[in-house]
């Protein structure tokens, strides 16, 4: 892939993190950890990979992104305002009374959000059902569904999972953000949900592994998933929570907080951004 | 007679030549629910999930997000019971098209027992936001609460029945959502009921008439939203009340006409329904009778309200 395409993502991908940063530290409310480790793929999907126009967010060819991780919605709010969607200012309304920018992605105010997520769990079988009724349209569209790693202990996903395959939705390609977090902490501990690539393997996906941060890998992974006929694609993305600022990273307690104005100043600087 | 779930499927095998969009659903009860009928007719469009309801209900906001018209089937305690979050986050949060449509509603469902009779099931749909309620009295009127609901833009809940039920409605009636209709004159009191309870209530006017009691029946086929005129002026001309349904008597028709009338037209009430119990193995006639349910305890039911009024 072009170099230049790959650095252009990665500064857009660093944009976005500041981005996400600035707009928790004003709502002081929100998911901090997780919006960082899902933004390099975020960015991949919005910049490079997915077909939309967000000039007319219900054109019908589109391809259809379904945040089933969904209180990573800054992740998706700060990309969906990047692109034009919607004002950027409105980032600042995050979480308040009135704002289309809910707590977690609501598809009946947003412009660009396809569905409600957030109850964990159930973001795969809709973006199933998405790739069902595309196909029964003979449209071309693609469906993308990003969960978390403590997701995947919701039993529904694996209903998903058996379903997706059955009906082979190769116009499906679902990533999960392994980050090894979540509230409680350590995946691992709480509820051991690995090996995932395997077990995605057994309900008869394609599976990719990658480095969830590595831009050139995430947007090659999601060209390779396209290519993949009769089976839907997973990429399973290692990834680290609170990813581009130290003092977030690899921290549970950093999962549902948003940042001070300390942690503010710190996270602008370690993101190269030196103004307030 | 002809049950509901039968009514059912044949209206979705008339829809779905009528309107390509619309797609089925089920969870490995196609037979039971009927829905099989459109299987067999539009396979490209019916999916069978599996033993999954969760994921079921996920698949259909999924389809109803790209343009399509989901009915969704199983038995109601597996919809409403199981899949209930589901229902909420992925249909009725969003406003989802999605139509989900149980058969084997209330304590009728016979010899599987009270693990398969769902007696809640319309109380929390109902607790629902943009939920839309609907229990059919008869094969008629669900013929047309279905096509009604194909129509209607926003998720639907329509609980049918397992067994076969006589006729209430003249063929051709017409079913307009959150409209309930009064089916028998009376001044004395009223029964307001819902589903299989309106064919009860009919037989109960007839019994208590020779008594010089004069019952008028108004069906509420949409408890949700409910047709508040009909009722608040049924309360104001004849002064006294009975609910039925063949449900919990917490949370479903009897509350929400003990609701309206209480902040609008307090009046002399009595609930009849499932006393706060779970359902039990049985025959369907034998269950109707040991839970309450049979136009003889309708009419116990009046007179107590009557005694009231």
């Amino acid at each position: 892939m072009d170099k230049d395409r790959i650095a252009f993502l990665e500064e857009k991908a660093r944009d976005l993190r500041v981005s996400i940063v600035k707009t928790l530290h004003r709502s002081q409310s929100g998911h901090t950890g997780g919006s960082l480790s899902a933004i390099d793929m975020v960015t991949a999907l919005y910049f490079q990979v997915m077909r939309h126009d967000p000039e007319n967010p219900l054109w019908e060819e589109r391809d259809r992104f379904v945040l089933s991780k969904g209180h990573a919605a800054p992740a998706q709010y700060v990309a969906l305002a990047d692109a034009g969607y919607f004002p950027k200012e409105d980032l600042m309304m995050l979480r308040r009374l009135g704002s289309h920018l809910q707590g977690h992605p609501d598809s009946k105010g947003t412009p660009g959000v396809e569905v409600c997520t957030g109850s964990l769990g159930q973001g795969l079988s809709m973006a199933n059902g998405m790739a069902l009724g595309l196909r029964l349209g003979n449209r071309q569209s693609r469906v993308y569904a990003l969960l978390g790693d403590g997701e995947l202990q919701e039993g529904q996903v694996w209903e998903a999972a058996m379903a997706a395959a059955h009906y082979r939705l190769d116009n499906l390609c679902a990533m999960v953000d392994a980050n090894a977090l979540q509230i409680d902490g350590e995946v691992e501990k709480v509820m051991n949900v690995g090996p995932i690539g395997e077990k995605f393997r057994a309900f008869g996906w394609n599976v990719l592994e990658i480095d969830g941060h590595d831009m050139e890998a995430i947007v090659e992974a999601l060209e390779t998933a396209e290519t993949v006929k009769g089976k839907p694609t997973v990429i399973v993305a290692r990834t680290v929570k609170g990813k581009g600022v130290p003092r977030f990273e690899h921290k549970a307690s950093y999962h549902g907080v948003a940042p001070n104005d300390d942690e503010l100043n710190e996270a602008l600087i370690c993101l190269g951004c030196f103004e307030d | 007679m002809k049950a509901t779930r039968e009514a059912y499927g044949e209206t979705l095998a008339r829809l779905g030549e009528e309107n390509k969009d619309i797609v089925v659903l089920d969870a490995d009860l196609s037979g039971s629910t009927k829905t099989a009928v459109f299987a067999k007719k539009f396979p490209e469009r019916f999916f069978n999930m599996g033993i999954a309801e969760a994921n079921m209900v996920g698949t259909a906001a999924g389809l109803a997000a790209v343009g399509k018209i989901p009915f969704v089937s199983t038995f109601s305690i597996f919809a409403a019971g199981r899949a209930w979050e589901q229902i909420r986050q992925s249909v009725a949060y969003p406003k989802a098209n999605v139509k989900i449509v149980p058969t084997h509603g209330g304590v009728t469902v016979g010899e599987d027992g009270g693990t398969h009779q769902s007696v809640e099931d319309i109380a929390i749909m109902r607790a629902i936001p943009n939920m839309t309620v609907i229990v059919p009295a008869d094969a008629e009127e669900t013929k047309g609460a279905v096509t009604a609901a194909a129509a209607f833009k926003g998720p639907v809940f329509i609980r049918l029945g397992r067994n076969k039920v006589p006729r209430v409605f003249d063929e051709g009636h017409i079913f307009q959502i959150g409209k309930g209709c009064e089916i028998a004159a009376g001044t004395d009191l009223t029964f307001v009921t819902t589903g299989i309870m309106t064919a009860q209530a009919m037989q109960a006017a007839t019994l208590l008439a020779p008594e010089g009691i004069s019952a008028r029946v108004v069906h509420i086929g949409t408890v949700k939203p409910l047709d508040k005129e009909l009722v608040l002026k049924a309360a104001r001309e004849t002064g006294a009340i009975v609910t039925a349904e063949e449900h919990s008597i917490i949370g479903g028709l009897g509350s929400a006409v003990s609701e309206l009338l209480a902040e609008r037209q307090p009046t002399p009430l009595v609930r009849v329904g499932i006393k706060d119990r779970f359902g039990t193995s049985g025959k369907a006639e034998e269950l109707l009778k040991y839970f309450g349910l049979m136009p003889e305890d309708l009419v116990e039911a009046a007179r107590s309200v009557l005694a009231r009024k």
